[in-house]
């Protein structure tokens, strides 16, 4: 009952402190004040989670912007904005100990993406991880020195999940890509022309290692009795069995759009809608990052760039320098997805008892009944747990078809808060002195 | 066109449902309209809660019939419910604040036992056994012991399923309009083909005065709040009697405690009443006033998270009571809406009713307190009904 809130006024209010988010902040720091928000207890987002200040500050370089740490950039971490007011320009926010409103002149979303998990017989066996997950762990401290992983799924995250399991002594057994050799060696040839040094280097890599890269291959059954033993994948047309300890699975990224969505910020397919200047169709609004569509580091630091740039006022030279290398890396963006778009079989993986949804144990025989996603929900109950269908409403639109199957609505709060944070804020500012 | 059926139902929430299966199970051809999810307007948004309410007599022996009715069908092993329909026999805890409230306690278990409702008189330590988290020094509560709880979108859908098994049709269609001529009703739908039959039955809740608007059915929106697992959080249904004091403001905004147990485990909490509102939109403050009120009773609900907030829409009718019957000035049309807030307690006895009528058949209970042609402006005295 006694939530404190806390009321914060702030300039530039940016959620999210991934590449995008540092990158904007950056850059809006040359003539504003800037309130980095983000859930998890350090900056780094996805992909430099547990990374160094310097390592940061090296990282998120870009033209001509303005110092990581800098007393107008205020950071506040472990707080997770559940529900956002356009109009209003303020934020609603929980903290593991309060609850927060924030109002903003300005807002930046850069709030990432998420794996895509798609369910395949045996998928809730223990060992079977997400790639980005398994990865996240194990530069968290999970020892892996000789076990044995297969990574399975789609797209250049698969190299470097591989390269970082093979650093702490893990062993390797396959990588199986889904996608189809020509696309990927397309894509290889893209990549020299568009330097993803990250990626490049870990490909390398991988190739030097001589850990198997399979193309046309993807799990289609766990095996194992009390956790994962085996993982059977279908390669090139035959069933192929490798014993192993973990699966690191993962079939692509989706974006984390829900607080935009909740915003009212207009869609174009699953991608936020943004100008050139990285505006979305609310006023005040930026949009960068995975959430505009999913691109990879340097799309998003560029993005996140503009978006600074735009609200820092830079000099016009610096912004259109941005603006020109995010084109060319929005080009990548788009040979990346062409190269691993998700084939037709992987719709068809799930088997009836297989659990699609995880919250609330719903099988794919119960939910193939139904003709769209909210008859689904409403007769099953699949989507109805605290993930609110973010990891099953997104296997949906690729198992039936995006049409009927999107998460049909997104409501404030956009993740499971306490009851007492939602009283207090919902109530009148004068209500709460 | 054609004569599909003897019998139309116009929209598939648990009042049309439950209809169709008394008509199909009375022999009926039976024809079921709706375009939208099965359960999916105000079914898909209420608590479940099967209570019986006592603000005036029509209301309680309508629920009282109802909530028999849902215990026969849930005793019926040729048909069982199945486990996703949630059936939880939890009871409900009227609860009592103050001295006033617990005069009320009294009242309530004289009216109900001499109607053969079984409740218990719960004195202040009783309620703090019976219900742990809530906090102490309340006055005590009433407990009444044939209150269940379901899930309604999936009884809704059982119950068509059922319809469909006796050889009634399910039409996936708007109906547009409708006529009578002749001992026939005709409905036309959004494709532009007429169904037509002996009647068709409105159980169109809110929507109802799109197609008879005449019929005065006016939304009511709700708020409600579903949390993760707390199994042993709740035990029953838990109502504050003050409800009937704050949602009595009649016209104004109100909210009042009501907390539910789920057989999840999850809570559902509840409620608010706004008149006025279209929007279906959760609007923070009224979300966070009836939080608070839920807080004041439980504190420690306060602590439990909350995954999802919704709003629902009651069809609420001037008088509050339901509107079951022939539609006035029609012959072969009947309504079967305007159930407020306590649609899914009641369907089953609106069932019966309508069937009553249409086969010449003697009802258990006294139909004329539900009939449409009641309704006109001079009885226009707002009352309020249903718990959620
Ligand atoms: C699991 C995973 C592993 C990955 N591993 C690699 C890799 O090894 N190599 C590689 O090249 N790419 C990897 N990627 C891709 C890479 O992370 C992205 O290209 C890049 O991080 C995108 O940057 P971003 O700023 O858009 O988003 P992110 O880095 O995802 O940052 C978004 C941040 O916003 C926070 N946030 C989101 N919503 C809220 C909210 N409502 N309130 C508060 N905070 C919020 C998130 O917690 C997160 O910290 C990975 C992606 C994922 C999902
Ligand atoms: C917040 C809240 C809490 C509640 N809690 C409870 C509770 O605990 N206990 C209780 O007993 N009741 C409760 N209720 C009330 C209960 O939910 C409703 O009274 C009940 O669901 C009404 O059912 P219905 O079938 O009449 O309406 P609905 O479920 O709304 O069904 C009407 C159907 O008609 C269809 N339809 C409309 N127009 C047409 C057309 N032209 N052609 C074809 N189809 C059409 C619609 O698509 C819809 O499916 C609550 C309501 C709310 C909002």
């Amino acid at each position: 009952m006694n939530t404190s809130v806390r009321h914060i006024e702030a300039d530039v209010v940016i959620v999210g402190a991934g590449p995008a988010g540092l990158a904007a902040a950056r850059a809006a720091t040359q003539s504003r004040s800037v309130l980095l928000l983000d859930d998890n207890p350090a900056a780094g987002g996805q992909i430099w989670r547990g990374a160094s200040e310097r390592a940061l500050q090296s990282l998120t370089r870009r033209r001509e912007t303005g110092p990581l740490a800098s007393p107008r950039i205020q950071r506040m971490f472990g707080v997770r904005i559940f529900a956002g007011d356009a109009a209003r320009r303020a934020l609603r926010a929980e903290t593991a100990t309060g609850a927060l409103q924030i109002r903003y002149r300005d807002l930046v979303l850069a709030t990432g993406a998420r794996e895509l998990f798609l369910p395949v017989p045996g998928w809730t066996l223990p060992n079977v991880m997400g790639a980005g997950g398994l990865q996240a762990m194990v530069k968290g401290g999970l020892p892996i020195a000789g076990k044995r992983i297969v990574v399975a799924g789609s797209g250049p995250l698969l190299l470097a999940v591989a390269d970082v399991l093979r650093s702490k002594g893990a062993k390797v057994v396959a990588i199986a890509e889904q996608a189809p050799a020509r696309a990927v060696n397309a894509f290889a040839w893209s990549l020299l022309q568009h330097p993803a040094k990250l990626l490049q280097a870990a490909a390398l890599r991988t190739m030097q290692w001589g850990i198997p890269y399979w193309t046309d291959a993807w799990p289609v059954a766990c095996i194992g009795n009390q956790q994962l033993e085996r993982v059977m994948v279908m390669r090139k047309g035959r069933r192929v069995e490798l014993e192993c300890d973990y699966l690191a699975c993962g079939f692509g990224l989706v974006p984390n759009t829900e607080l935009a969505q909740q915003m009212g910020c207009a869609m174009q397919g699953d991608f936020v809608k943004v100008n050139d200047a990285q505006l979305t169709s609310q006023p005040h609004v930026y949009c960068a990052g995975e959430v505009t569509g999913i691109g990879g580091v340097q799309k998003s630091l560029d993005e996140g760039g503009v978006a600074g740039s735009v609200l820092g006022a830079a000099p016009v030279t610096a912004l259109a320098a941005l603006q020109r290398s995010r084109a060319r890396w929005r080009r990548f963006e788009a040979s990346l997805n062409h190269a691993f778009a998700l084939r037709p079989e992987l719709s068809t993986l799930a088997d009836d008892e297989t659990i699609v949804c995880r919250c609330e144990d719903v099988t794919w025989g119960r939910i193939r009944a139904h003709s769209h996603w909210l008859e689904a929900k409403l007769h099953t109950r699949c989507g109805m747990g605290p993930c609110q269908g973010r990891i099953c409403g997104a296997a949906l639109g690729v198992m039936r078809g995006k049409t009927g199957w999107q998460v049909e609505s997104i409501r404030e709060p956009v993740f499971p808060v306490r009851a007492e944070t939602l009283a207090a804020l919902g109530a009148r500012r004068e209500e709460n002195s | 066109m054609t004569q599909t059926a003897e019998a139309i139902v116009l929209g598939a929430g648990i009042v049309g449902t439950a209809c169709a299966l008394e008509l199909a199970r009375s022999g009926l051809r039976v024809t079921i309209v709706d375009d939208g999810v099965v359960g999916g307007g105000a079914t898909a948004a209420g608590m479940g809660h099967v209570t019986v309410m006592d603000d005036s007599e029509p209301q309680f022996a309508l629920t009282r019939y109802s909530q028999q009715l849902w215990h026969t069908i849930r005793n019926d092993a040729a048909t069982p419910l199945p486990g996703e329909a949630e059936w939880l026999p939890c009871g409900t805890i009227w609860v009592a604040a103050d001295d006033d409230e617990m005069a009320e306690v009294h009242r309530k278990h004289a009216f109900y036992s001499a109607r053969a409702v079984s409740t218990i008189t719960l004195d202040s330590q009783q309620l703090a056994q019976a219900e742990p988290n809530l906090r102490g020094g309340l006055a005590g509560g009433l407990l009444v012991l044939e209150d269940v709880v379901i899930y309604p979108p999936v009884v809704a859908a059982w119950m068509l399923k059922q319809c469909e098994m006796l050889s009634a049709a399910f039409v996936r269609q708007r109906a547009t309009a409708f006529c009578e001529s002749g001992d026939h009703a005709e409905v036309t739908l959004a494709d532009g083909s007429i169904l037509s039959a002996d009647c068709v039955i409105h159980a169109t809740g809110t929507w109802t005065p799109l197609l008879l608007p005449s019929i005065p059915v006016h939304p009511r929106k709700g708020h409600l709040l579903i949390t993760e697992r707390y199994a042993g959080f709740l035990r029953h249904q838990l109502v504050e009697l003050g409800y009937l004091k704050s949602a009595a403001s009649a016209g104004g905004d109100s909210v009042a405690f009501n907390a539910q147990p789920r057989a999840t485990g999850q809570i559902l909490i509840g409620s608010s009443r706004q008149y006025g509102a279209t929007d279906s939109a959760v609007e923070p403050q009224m979300l966070a006033r009836m939080l608070r009120r839920a807080e004041e009773f439980m504190p420690e609900i306060g602590k439990l998270q909350g995954v999802r907030a919704w709003t629902g829409f009651r069809a609420s009718t001037p008088d509050k009571l339901p509107l079951i019957g022939l539609a006035p000035g029609y012959r072969n049309v009947y309504l079967a809406t305007g159930h407020e807030g306590l649609g899914i307690t009641t369907a089953t006895g609106t069932a019966k009713l309508i069937a009553d009528h249409i086969l010449g058949r003697t009802s258990a209970i006294p139909a004329a307190p539900y009939q449409p042609s009641r309704y006109t402006p001079a009885n226009d005295n707002a009352r309020d009904g249903g718990t959620a």
